[in-house]
């Protein structure tokens, strides 16, 4: 009984010490040596009969010949391709909720704070090569919550273990008709226009704006009280600061163009990223001009009005505009085949190997402020890497195995059918889930397919 | 001065000028509907069912295939279309589509799909086809030249019909007078996390809906009783009155229309087996079947072809395997099941050929891969003698292409819909030429 007990307090002792902190443990970090594969470093041309040996979580070398020391694994990728880790500028996976609708800016919630270490969705990105993801938050809100980046370290079940250390914090940002339903036709209040959407973002800059004022009247002692703490505009006096990154939603140019004059006004241009951007290609050159990177959808159009005046050029012509542009998923679906999203921007333009390849590994990363770690094969960086059957951009091409800082997360040659992590033991009975019984007429993709969603607010939102 | 009326008509002309202009702002159909002579020459000819001709020529003329091979002579003023390098495809037939009833997602006004109703078997989708739908040229360039298009919504949704991508008209466009009656089997199971009904209010609730089903067909077979013996002796037997959901299952109880019969769960699967052979169902075309690979025997056993898709999606369950669905049309073909691929897509209908490709990426060889979508799905729809393969006296429906259509990165140069040589234009390919290297750039006033 003593002994028990004794357990029990050294638990809690362990518990508090390190469960109720985000104090996060160096996560697991792998060895390996990757032999002779066709190696698409994306920065640096493709490499035949090429070795990546990795040593604690890191690319220490690429070459021919090189030799593993003593106990490292040796994966022999003959006839096989290597492509830096995918990844998804855009994605609701390994998320409890995505949404907190309740008002047009919510810039005190953020999605990292609900980081679900169970969702399958992660493993099955993994199996698609995907090895990074920004969690965003959804598009109800003019002003959304804060996004998290993730590593799709799958296994771990401590939510901690998933956050990108040192990835910049973002917030979500959402223009046009999600805002306006939810908020104007749902609640009667604004924004129930475009107009009303331009309003409330520079309101609550402005509002940031004398918030950090009167803490500033309040610390030189002009102030004698300051003012009342809000996260929310603690959050927002960040973003004016720079220090988060804004990713907003939008559709039409016009939109887009509003928000790019806000965001300059407030001098923010240095940390700001278009997502969606149906219209993007309509404005290239003054999105060009500014230097603002862009991550769209590959092919998916005419879901709603502001999504039908699309082409499946986007990509294409963003990129021969001298911008930096990703392809996202914004779906559990997509996300597992990004590679073949970006292999279509080859049908719909003309981009080379590399600069398809881009679109889900180097240009993402440079969006989500990561690139010095990911999405290129170069010598110092993370080692997370995909290895496929065949040319990542050929439709034949089937994802391998999936390394996540040298760690094996995924090897199709020792895949389990049931990846859960969490099982119960009783009454383990899956039902079946039927994408296109979900069949909202505002959905889109299969008959209006979106995320393997969490709850019934999140089904009706759209991207 | 114009009159109050007279403005009031202006209105109502200019607001239809102006809703015209948002469907139609791009020439969706062929300039001159040019129906050849054509002759394809020095291509690879990929008959589907007659093997792979190399340094084949292939006529079209009157809208059919007329000759092809190695040794075809040329009709005197056809235009020779030179295919050094590339070969000639059947046209691809997406087996399950919305093409022609919605045209933007979030907008219900623009979706004809759904009528109200539990049994709408009286509703036919061809009523409702806009021909000139935004989305179909969108679709056809990827090389496909036909569709199913159905109704969706209730226990009997009511005619899909089986359409070509080009026509000015649902009767120009409907293809060997196919519709299939479409009707979604209910659920007999729970249908997900969310679903809190109780174990018995379930099995009461799919019991019910079983029985109102056998309600209407056993309706439906005495008003064709009735219906018979008026037509077999008019002056002593009256006419049934007219009920129109009876009136309109006619066909599926004589076994002269398809039964289209979408059910995914294994559950419901083998639930629909059992009620088919009840029913004594003679022509059913199972669509959907995301489980099927669960009861791919029983499946094979009862004989009845499939339209399988979509192929990249999601498992159904958690505990699933990651690439089920990509395996599944695969795993059905293996145990014997006849099979065509549907995407069950609208705006995305052109990635049917990388639906087809993601399942011969798992398992599937090319060759079946391709035939499910091309010829498999003519047999299954009865028109194998007008589509599915590069045959002589079949409709010139074919694409040619520079590389395997599957591959994201080949070109399809030339599409031909029922003879006719259809223009690679679209809407979105209209705005990549616009705005590619756009003119003015930034400049706010043009540069003189």
């Amino acid at each position: 009984m003593f002994r028990r007990h004794h357990l029990y307090t050294w638990a809690v002792a362990l518990v508090l010490l390190f469960g109720l902190h985000p104090v996060q443990a160096q996560t697991e970090r792998g060895d390996a040596l990757i032999q002779n594969a066709t190696v698409h470093t994306v920065t640096n041309g493709t490499l035949e009969n090429t070795d990546i040996l990795v040593r604690d979580g890191r690319i220490e070398s690429i070459g021919e010949n090189l030799s593993a020391p003593g106990g490292v694994r040796v994966i022999d990728a003959s006839g096989k391709h290597v492509m830096p880790g995918i990844i998804d500028a855009h994605s609701h996976i390994a998320i409890s909720n995505v949404n907190e609708a309740t008002r047009p800016v919510t810039a005190d919630v953020g999605v990292g704070d609900v980081l679900n270490p169970y969702d399958i969705g992660i493993y099955r990105a993994l199996a698609g090569g995907t090895t990074t993801a920004h969690v965003m938050h959804g598009s109800a809100n003019a002003i959304g919550g804060r996004n998290q980046t993730i590593k799709l370290r799958y296994g771990n079940l401590n939510p901690e273990d998933y956050r990108f250390e040192g990835a910049p914090p973002t917030i979500k940002f959402a223009l046009g008709e999600n805002p306006m339903r939810v908020h104007g036709e749902g609640q009667s209040i604004r924004p129930r226009t475009r107009m009303g959407v331009e309003f409330v973002i520079r309101d609550a800059f402005r509002q940031a704006q004398e918030y950090t004022a009167a803490k500033e009247a309040y610390a030189n002692g002009e102030r004698t009280s300051p003012p009342p703490y809000s996260e929310r505009l603690e959050v927002l006096a960040d973003v004016l600061a720079g220090d988060i990154m804004v990713h907003s939603h939008s559709y039409r140019a016009d939109e887009m163009l509003m928000l790019m004059d806000v965001i300059e006004d407030f001098g923010l241009t240095d940390t700001f990223v278009l997502q969606h951007s149906i219209e993007a290609f309509k404005i290239a050159p003054e999105i060009a001009e500014r230097g603002i990177p862009v991550s769209v959808f590959m092919d998916w159009w005419g879901f709603k009005f502001e999504a039908f005046n699309s082409t499946a050029h986007n990509a294409a012509i963003l990129i021969r505009n001298g911008i930096t542009a990703s392809i996202h998923s914004d779906s559990g679906d997509l996300i597992r085949h990004m590679y073949h999203q970006a292999a279509k921007s080859q049908r719909y333009g003309d981009l080379s190997d590399d600069e398809a390849l881009a679109l889900v590994t180097i240009n993402p990363a440079i969006q989500l402020g990561i690139d010095d770690r990911v999405g290129s094969i170069e010598e110092g960086k993370d080692a997370d890497l995909a290895i496929f059957s065949a040319h990542p951009l050929s439709i034949y091409a089937v994802p391998q195995m999936t390394l996540v800082d040298g760690v094996v997360r995924f090897d199709r040659a020792e895949d389990p059918d049931d990846m859960r992590l969490q099982v119960n033991p009783e009454g383990d009975v899956q039902e079946a889930y039927i994408a296109e019984e979900h069949d909202h007429t505002h959905g889109h993709g299969h008959y209006g397919v979106h995320d393997d969603g969490i709850d019934l607010f999140d089904f009706l939102m759209q991207p | 001065m114009h009159s109050a009326k007279q403005l009031t008509l202006m209105s109502i002309f200019l607001s239809f000028l102006l809703a015209i202009g948002l469907w139609s702002a791009a020439p969706q159909q062929a300039d001159a509907s040019d129906r050849g002579p054509f002759a394809i020459t020095n291509a690879q000819l990929v008959t589907v069912s007659n093997g792979v001709v190399e340094g084949g020529t292939l006529v079209i003329e009157d809208g059919r295939i007329t000759a092809l091979g190695t040794e075809v002579d040329i009709p005197a003023g056809a235009t020779v279309i030179d295919a050094e390098g590339k070969s000639v495809y059947p046209g691809m037939i997406d087996s399950g589509t919305r093409l022609g009833v919605t045209e933007v997602g979030s907008i219900s006004l623009t979706q004809d799909f759904n009528e109200v109703g539990t049994f709408n078997p009286q509703m036919d989708i061809l009523t409702a086809i806009h021909s000139n739908s935004r989305l179909i040229p969108v679709n056809r360039m990827a090389g496909i030249t036909t569709v199913i298009t159905e109704p969706s919504g209730g226990r009997i949704s009511g005619k899909a019909a089986l359409i070509n991508l080009h026509g000015y008209t649902p009767s120009q466009m409907h293809v060997g007078d196919v519709r299939l009656m479409t009707l979604n089997f209910p659920s007999t199971g729970r249908q997900g996390f969310w679903d809190s009904r109780s174990d018995e209010e379930i099995e009461r609730e799919a019991r019910e809906a079983i029985e109102e089903m056998d309600k209407l067909w056993d309706r439906a077979l005495q008003y064709a009783e009735i219906d018979s013996a008026h037509a077999a002796n008019p002056d002593a037997n009256e006419a049934p009155s007219y009920i129109p959901k009876l009136e309109a299952m006619l066909p599926v109880v004589r076994h002269e229309m398809p039964v289209m019969i979408r059910v995914n769960r294994a559950g419901d699967i083998r639930k629909a087996l059992e009620w088919i052979d009840e029913r004594g169902l003679e022509h059913v075309i199972f669509s959907g079947l995301s489980e099927g690979w669960r009861v791919a025997e029983e499946l094979a056993e009862a004989g009845f072809p499939a339209l399988v898709g979509p192929v990249v999606s999601m498992p159904t369950r958690q505990s699933d395997r990651y690439d089920r669905a990509y395996e599944n049309a695969g795993l059905l073909h293996d145990a014997g099941v006849k099979i065509a691929l549907r995407t069950g897509e609208a705006a995305n209908v052109r990635n049917l050929p990388f639906e087809a490709g993601f399942a011969a990426a798992y398992g599937m060889s090319k060759d079946d891969a391709l035939r499910a979508v091309t010829l498999a799905p003519a047999e299954i729809f009865g028109v194998a003698d007008e589509l599915g393969s590069l045959e002589e006296g079949k409709q010139a429906s074919l694409f040619i292409a520079d590389g395997d259509p599957f591959e994201p990165a080949t070109e399809i140069t030339h599409l031909f819909i029922n003879g006719h040589h259809v223009p690679m234009e679209s809407e979105q390919t209209r705005l990549y030429d616009e705005f590619l290297d756009r003119s003015p750039g930034v400049e706010l006033h043009p540069v003189d």
